[in-house]
């Protein structure tokens, strides 16, 4: 179904005759690039010089086991957790993200993997939490209300029954569906999802995976992560290898089979690919 | 749901434009919007229907059982009576919706009313009338909690707790006004106190609340001292507060401002609504509701202004004044927690905190400001219970005043779960409470029985909740 979705996008591969990782890409400038980053929880290497770009237009799926450092990767670069050391690049320029406002500011958005969303506000309210208009010191319900409908609308999401619905009484992938809107609303240049099909419905996913698309095709960097290789292979333009806090590859979906991921995933190697073996690395 | 239905449109659809947005339902019809909200009860979101039924039932069981039920006189009566325990209700709404308790809160009011009292006793002697380690104290706590309320930016706060600080070292003589102003800043100091417990150092509420609980019934022990109760019938003003009634023309301006002023609103925003292709309500729903509350308020208005006297050689009619002290926070809790930012996040944080952190919400904050509100709150009921007592005593505060208030906000149908419920519940379910109060003493029954029926409201409260929760959850 998202073979549809496909056609001429910038996934049409002028990068392909690159191998992997960190070439730049002529085409299409990253709009976020991480270089060298580290971050430690005590005595707990986390994530060692991690390389990664994103870029606007296409899906970034990052892939690793559990513990390769995903969720950690994501919440350094939504400013929950400052980094140790290496440099972050939005639109080619350092930028210094300390805390949550910072990345908002640039226009950075996280879609939790345990939606983030409050059960008892209905969906405008949910999507304008912490950022709510005010008209002479009221909140201006009627712009927020045509905006979020707007979004809703602009994503192609048709299955809410209206904009007044509370949280609680939508299903999971309506939620997901809600959490991912209320991402875009804010002008986004970038939004992380965190598993946002994990606990779906077949149909559900279905749903989730198109909105993924969709927000490439706006135009902004989509940064995935996910364990489901399908939904990765499906929607995902490029793919990050974490394994074991380092960036084991970054590769073009169309030149790599699920087999050559699941490998990278596994031992972070995959025939030219991957990091170094270990003996190597000892040297 | 409805996903199967629109997976096979959303497949084929590609952009569209925005009135084409889902199956959204901008108005309703009324046919629509009754089986709407017929279906929402049935899907367990009772709201503060249960409470207004069981309001109706009480009344007509009283009426039938006693013939002094339905008088004027005795509804007034009721107004006063139920008063302060409504309006400490009002308080602790906001500190249920984020899914804390404040056990102090009774207690809190009682040492604000001991302060206003002592304040009128002495003539604003207030280093004489505590005695210098008392006094310093609170002076220190007053600071405190300035400094506290401007450490989490919650400058009402700062400003309420630093009239405690002036008015103790000013020593303005004794007016009922200075006496109401102080009591209700020292309901702040000791929220803003109990809230920084809560949210900055992270003791659970309920164990900062039941020390503070236990150390403010000290607190009033020891400012009550050793005659045990304090009058306050001297003042005209303050025993008016509970006892006295607006005179006729007074009730109207009343019902005029807070009747018309409802409908106004009501009718304003719903045409705001429709004009801007809003979800809205159809348009004979919102007149129905507005004209009922203009009728009802007009006949109440009305009733009350009929002479109730029962001595022929004097006059008793008008609104009583707690009716409109009870309105106007009514009013104004309402419009701080359904058109605020800040009443937006209070419900964020009680429905999911993580999540109103991550959208950067200050949870610490609303935390915080909550016990405030609650204590200030409470406060002010407690001016009322006194002037209705006509003293502060030992126990004022302390007992059942808590308890009762926290009933009567969960008859009304506010969950103690957080997230969900609304000040009129509050008001609702004091109303309920009062009615079995004053009704059994009607009836002439002792405390015994009036305690073991409310208990048993109580739980019927209870149990519809839970069991509305459940069809709910099966619901979704």
């Amino acid at each position: 179904m998202s073979v549809r979705l496909a056609v001429a996008g910038p996934r049409c591969p002028a990068t392909a005759g690159f191998p992997s990782t960190v070439e730049v890409d002529e085409v299409n400038e990253p709009i976020l690039e991480l270089r060298g980053v580290n971050k430690s929880f005590g005595p707990v290497h986390v994530l060692h010089d991690v390389d990664l770009a994103v870029r606007a237009g296409e899906v970034t799926a990052l892939v690793g086991d559990n513990g390769a450092g995903k969720s950690t990767l994501v919440k350094c670069i939504a400013g929950i957790h400052p980094i140790d050391s290496g440099e972050v690049l939005f639109g080619g320029e350092p930028v210094q993200i300390h805390n949550p406002r910072d990345a908002a500011a640039l226009g950075i958005e996280v879609v939790y993997q345990d939606l983030a969303l409050a059960d008892n506000l209905d969906i405008v309210q949910n999507m304008f939490l912490g950022r709510e208009r005010r008209r002479h010191g009221v909140l201006d319900e009627a712009s927020m209300e045509l905006d979020a409908r707007k979004t809703l609308a602009s994503l192609s999401v048709r299955t809410v029954k209206s904009v007044r619905t509370p949280v609680a009484s939508l299903s999971g992938g309506q939620r997901q569906t809600v959490a991912i809107a209320k991402a875009v609303l804010w002008d986004s240049k970038v939004v992380l999802l965190d598993e946002p099909t994990a606990a779906l419905g077949v149909a559900q996913t279905r749903q989730v995976l198109d909105l993924v698309r969709r927000l490439a095709e706006q135009g902004l960097g989509v940064v995935l992560i996910s364990h489901n290789m399908n939904d990765v292979f499906e929607v995902a333009d490029r793919i990050a290898t974490l394994y074991l806090g380092r960036l084991a590859a970054e590769v073009v979906t169309k030149e790599v089979t699920n087999s050559q991921i699941v490998e990278l995933i596994t031992t972070g190697r995959s025939g030219d690919l991957g990091l170094a073996r270990p003996e190597a690395a000892a040297v | 749901m409805t996903d199967t239905s629109t997976k096979a449109n959303s497949a084929a659809v590609s952009a569209s434009a925005v009135a084409d947005f889902g199956i959204d339902t901008t108005s309703l019809s009324t046919r629509e919007a009754v089986g709407d909200y017929v279906s929402r009860l049935r899907g367990g979101q009772l709201g503060a229907l249960p409470a207004l039924l069981g309001l109706v039932v009480l009344i007509v069981v009283f009426t039938a059982l006693s013939g002094n039920f339905l008088t004027l006189n005795n509804i007034a009566n009721l107004f006063a009576q139920g008063a302060g325990q409504t309006i400490i209700a009002m308080g602790i709404v906001p500190v249920l919706l984020l899914g804390e308790i404040d056990l102090s809160a009774g207690t809190a009011s009682g040492v604000a009313a001991s302060v206003m009292a002592l304040h009128l006793k002495l003539h604003g002697n207030m280093l004489g009338a505590m005695g210098p380690g008392v006094f310093y104290g609170f002076v220190i706590g007053s600071l405190v909690a300035v400094a506290l309320c401007a450490l989490l930016r919650i400058w009402v706060g700062a400003a309420l707790s630093a009239v405690v600080t002036v008015i103790l070292l000013a020593g303005f003589p004794d007016n009922p006004w200075v006496e109401i102003i102080l009591a209700v800043c020292v309901g702040t100091v000791i929220g803003a106190l109990t809230g920084a417990l809560v949210s900055k150092i992270r003791i659970p509420a309920f164990v900062v609340t039941l020390a503070l609980f236990i150390g403010w019934y000290g607190l009033i022990l020891q400012l009550v001292g050793a005659d045990g109760t304090i009058p306050v019938g001297g003042s005209e003003t303050l025993f008016q507060v509970a006892n006295g009634n607006l005179d006729t023309t007074g009730s109207w301006v009343l019902f005029v401002l807070f009747g018309g002023g409802y409908a106004a609103v009501v009718l304003f925003r719903h045409f705001a609504r429709l004009r801007h292709g809003l979800v809205a309500q159809p348009t004979t729903l919102v007149a129905i509701k507005a004209g009922g509350v203009l009728v009802l308020g007009a006949l109440a208005t009305a009733l009350l202004n009929l002479n109730r006297s029962q001595n022929a050689g004097t006059v008793i009619q008008g609104v009583p004044y707690v009716v409109p002290i009870i309105l106007v926070l009514l009013v104004a809790g309402t419009f701080v927690l359904d058109r605020t930012s800040y009443g937006r996040h209070v419900y964020a944080v009680g429905g999911n905190r993580e999540a109103a952190r991550r959208a950067g919400v200050k949870v610490d904050k609303i935390r915080m400001s909550v016990f405030v509100i609650c204590s200030s709150v409470a406060a002010i009921g407690a001016i009322v219970y006194t002037s209705k007592i006509g003293a502060v005593d030992g126990n004022s505060g302390n007992g059942n005043t808590l308890l009762f208030a926290v009933g009567a906000a969960v008859i009304g149908g506010t969950s103690l779960f957080g997230g969900r419920g609304r000040l009129r519940d509050a008001v609702v379910g004091g109303l309920v409470l009062a009615t079995v109060q004053n009704g059994l003493g009607l009836l002439g029954y002792q405390s015994a029985t009036v305690n073991m029926v409310t208990c048993l409201v109580l739980l019927v409260a209870a149990a519809v909740d839970a069991l509305s929760r459940r069809r709910a959850a099966v619901a979704s």
